[in-house]
């Protein structure tokens, strides 16, 4: 069985150095790269948003990024599915000590509070919805692993997961019914570069984007953990 | 800053290693995150601070937390305390 596995890795690892290997000796000459320069020349006038990657992510490839969403809604939806009514788990959720659920009570505050500041400056600075949003749900799982407590309730969480889904929707839709294309950014240039409430419609749908992650794998890790489950087992 | 981004290449490809090799499936699973942390450190060096962020979170936090919680879920036990009937150790 280990000796299959293994035997699997190496011929995987093999072929991915021989795919790499043929990438980089073609690439040169076949690809001449220059999509980076022209959004580097033009994205920052295209939609006023200091941190070109949100550009890109939103503005350009908005329609890849409610792709992106989709996926991560049914992969979660999936796995919640499959792994969350098992009451394999014989272990009951171990108990963290009085020093660790305390610490992850006073950590919890701060780190929803890093997590918001990493969506609402998406436009700014490196960072955005998912990065914020998936801070959001390590913030929301830290009680949990120390044992303190349950924090995340599934209503609300599915309600803001629905709502955010909805809002990110919805702005596309009110771009295509001003005459513009499916999630065109709208109102790019009111607001100063580089200020909070610059970029339009940008930061509106990176809010959009880190509840809806944020929530979705909050409730993917509470569900997993067994949390609101022991019912089940103890029958 | 070639030694750094050599030293965390070097980090990625043990603790890659130590993931195919270990046999206890939650030592794979913390070498995986290592791998990722060492990824994350990686792409923040070459000047791609949005991936390294995702992959901070994702790839070295969140990743190895839900992996193990699933090893909890389909009823693992580590190595050294199989005294229930569970057999189902790589």
């Amino acid at each position: 069985m280990t000796m299959r596995r293994n035997l699997a890795s190496l011929i995987f690892t093999v072929g991915l150095g021989l795919m790499l290997v043929s990438l980089m000796q073609g690439s040169h000459t076949a690809f001449p790269v220059e999509v980076g320069q022209n959004i580097n020349a033009a994205g920052f006038a295209d939609h006023g948003a200091a941190n070109l990657v949100t550009s890109v992510v939103l503005g350009y490839r908005g329609l890849d990024t409610l792709g992106e969403l989709t996926i991560l809604f049914v992969a979660a939806t999936a796995a919640g599915m499959v792994l969350g009514h098992c009451p394999g788990g014989s272990t009951p959720p171990v108990r963290g000590g009085f020093i660790l659920a305390t610490a992850a009570e006073l950590l919890f505050p701060f780190l929803i509070l890093l997590g918001a500041y990493i969506i609402i400056h998406g436009h700014l600075s490196p960072g955005g919805g998912f990065q914020g949003g998936a801070v959001i749900a390590a913030a929301y799982y830290v009680p949990l692993l120390a044992g303190s407590g349950r924090l995340f309730s599934e209503d609300t969480g599915s309600l803001i997961e629905s709502l955010a889904g909805v809002g990110f929707i919805a702005i596309g839709l009110l771009a295509l019914w001003g005459g513009g294309e499916f999630l065109a950014p709208l109102y790019s240039h009111n607001g100063a570069p580089g200020a909070l409430l610059s970029a339009g419609t940008l930061p509106l749908l990176y809010l959009a984007v880190g509840l809806k992650v944020g929530s979705e794998l909050a409730s993917l890790l509470a569900r997993l953990g067994g949390i609101g489950m022991e019912v089940d087992d103890d029958a | 800053m070639t030694l750094l981004v050599l030293g965390a290449v070097a980090v990625m490809l043990i603790a890659a290693l130590a993931a195919l090799l270990l046999p206890d499936l939650l030592g794979a699973l913390a070498a995986a995150s290592v791998v990722s942390l060492a990824l994350a450190v990686l792409f923040a060096l070459l000047g791609a601070p949005d991936v390294a962020l995702a992959e901070a979170v994702v790839g070295s936090g969140l990743s190895g937390v839900m992996f193990a919680m699933v090893l909890r879920r389909v009823g693992y036990q580590p190595a050294d305390e199989e005294e229930t009937g569970h057999d189902d150790a790589a």
